[in-house]
Order: C-alpha cells, then structure tokens, then sequence
C-alpha cells in the first residue's frame, strides 16, 4: 500500500457511502411497495440518472476492491508484488465489466 | 523448601526447541532475573542480550508466554499466573542464538524511515528556541521517549505479513523528527514513508500501542504520518 492507493481507496469509500444508503433505501422501497421487474425496468430504461449512480457505484466498487485485494494478495500469499499487482487489476476489471453488464441491462432502452 | 519456577526456554536458532529448566522463585523476580539466574547456575552457553536492567537500553526484549516484553522490568509474578514461563526470542527478527536475535532489520528499516536527525543549524549558531506548549512539539514529546526495545515490531501483525513494512517503531521516530522545527528533511521523511511498505500498510491493529513499555501511541503516529504524506501527496510535494 503507499498513498496514492491508500488515498484511491478512502476516495471510492466516500464515494460508496452515500451511494450504499440509497441502493439500500431503493431496495426497501422497491419490496415495500411490491414492484415486479417489469415495475422497476419500466422505472430504470433510458433513465441517465440511475445509469450514472449504479455507473459510479460499479466504478467505485472495482477500483476499492481492487486495492483491498491486492493488500491481501500481498501479505497473505508469497506471489511478487507485480503477480498481486496484475491479479488485482485483473479482478478489478472483472467487477466493473460485470457491473457495467448489469447496469447496461437495467437502463439500456 | 524454596518454591521453584519451571522456566521453558527457547534454545537453537530458527530451529530449535523449548527446553524446560527449575528456577528458585523469589520476591519480586524479574523475567531478566530468571534468564540471567539459567545462564550463570544452570547452563552458561545460553545467550540473551541485556545492558541496563532498569528499562533504560532497550536491549532485553523477548517474547514471554507468547507476547513481546521488556525482560528487565516485567515481573513474573504479573505474567506467569498460572506457574506457567515460557521465554523465547522476539518475533519478526531472525535469531542469531537462543534468545538472542539479529536486530540488522530493525534498525535498517528505521533509518529507510529517515529516523537520523537532519540539522537545520550548525554548533556555532544559538540554541533553537522550542515553546514547550506548541501542539507539534507535544506531538513530539508524546512519543520521543521510545527506547528502540522493538517490542512493537515484535507484536505487529502487518510486520509479520509484509517483510517490507518499517514498522511502528520507525515510523513513530519519523512523526516525531516530523514536528521537530529544527529538521530539515521532513519532505525526503515523508518521500521515503509514503511508498510501499510505508505508514499506508499499516492495519491499525494497536499491538504496538497495547504491549509498548513506555506507554507510547506508535497507531496514533502512524494515523497522523497517514493524514500528513496525504496532505503532501495532494499538494505536490510527494511522489510515488
């Protein structure tokens, strides 16, 4: 870890607070009120607003966890540091190409 | 009848075991007194280090039934409630000897921490003025009185996973040359601790904290060096 991680990491942690909250809220919202898919589709397709929160949460999401396993990859397994390095960023790419699949699916028209 | 202590004490180097010796216990014995009492009546080949036995050197750090102790001043009668002593070398240095180990790293790392002094003055110019009351020179005094035991390097976590972390020790020396006015290499200090195995490795696990003998806060040091590199990687005056 140095600081420019540590400082990308507290970053995307501030980010994910406020978002975490309202991806909760939504949820209870959604349950609450008893919304189909259709419901919520109807709700998120062609909306740029939830596209660039669930956007910036997959992001945050990908480069916070990244870090957080390259820290583990680091002091819990005995590969070279370039090895977590790669692994890491791999993993990070894995979760945004996923996360973007999935917003892609609920806010694409 | 004397009562006696039945003293495991680790004997080799990286290999080796515990072997279990009988110790006369006494009033207000020491852990240093039961090491020292093996070596001159029982076996004189064991080795260990110690200088001052008054918690001064810093020298006498071992691990004691399991935790890193300063020998010299830690009473058996606080430790050794269950009539249970086992005494081995510190952890996280490799051992020369029996309870002796090879504190090269140590010190290495506490000097790549830039822990050496950088005079902004000569001999020939006055006295620095230092207010006592100021909040940087408090910082300092909080945590000047370290006596380089290592007892913190021994109890952390984040030291025993990564080979490269400095440690609390250093990096306790580099918060307090870091409010020292007289310095004059804060940005090289900050430079060489904000990278790799720097004060951002640190897990905050409070070991260090817990088990110092002197009372001191490395966590504390080590979350404001933390706040500090930040501030100065923002504004430019760091790299990584």
């Amino acid at each position: 870890m140095n600081v420019r991680l540590y400082l990308w990491q507290r970053a995307t942690a501030a980010v994910m607070a406020p978002l975490v909250l309202v991806h909760i809220a939504v949820i209870f919202y959604a349950t609450r009120h008893g919304f189909s898919a259709a419901d919520i589709l109807s709700r998120t397709r062609g909306s740029i607003a939830w596209a660039a929160f669930y956007g910036l949460f997959v992001a945050a999401v990908a480069i916070h966890a990244s870090i957080g396993v390259r820290n583990i990859l680091s002091e819990w397994t005995p590969l070279p540091e370039r090895r977590a390095d790669a692994c890491a960023v791999f993993f990070g790419l894995v979760l945004a190409l996923l996360g973007l699949r999935a917003v892609a699916a609920v806010v694409l028209p | 009848m004397t009562a006696e202590l039945a003293v495991s004490l680790w004997r080799g180097a990286e290999s080796g075991r515990y072997e279990t010796y009988r110790v006369p216990q006494r009033a207000s014995q020491t852990v240093l007194d039961v090491v020292t009492f093996v070596q001159r009546h029982i076996d004189p080949t064991l080795s260990y280090r110690f200088a001052c036995r008054v918690g001064v050197c810093g020298s006498c750090a071992m691990t004691v039934n399991g935790k890193p102790r300063w020998t010299c001043r830690t009473h058996v009668a606080k430790v050794a409630g269950s009539g249970k002593l086992e005494i081995g070398p510190l952890e996280n240095l490799p051992v020369i000897k029996d309870l002796t180990t090879d504190m090269q790293p140590f010190f290495e790392k506490w000097q790549r921490a830039k822990g050496a002094f950088a005079p902004t003055k000569t001999r020939h110019d006055p006295i620095a003025q230092i207010k006592p009351d100021t909040p940087a020179r408090q910082a300092a005094d909080a945590a000047i009185e370290c006596i380089n035991c290592a007892v913190c390097y021994a109890a952390c976590d984040t030291v025993r996973w990564n080979a490269d972390y400095v440690g609390p020790a250093a990096l306790t020396r580099a918060w307090t040359l870091l409010n020292d006015p007289r310095d004059s290499a804060n940005i090289a200090r900050l430079q060489a601790i904000a990278g790799d195995g720097g004060c951002h490795s640190c897990h905050s696990h409070q070991s260090c904290q817990e088990l110092c003998p002197q009372a001191l806060n490395p966590t504390a040091a080590i979350v404001a060096l933390k706040r500090r590199t930040t501030a100065a990687y923002l504004k430019g005056e760091i790299a990584v």
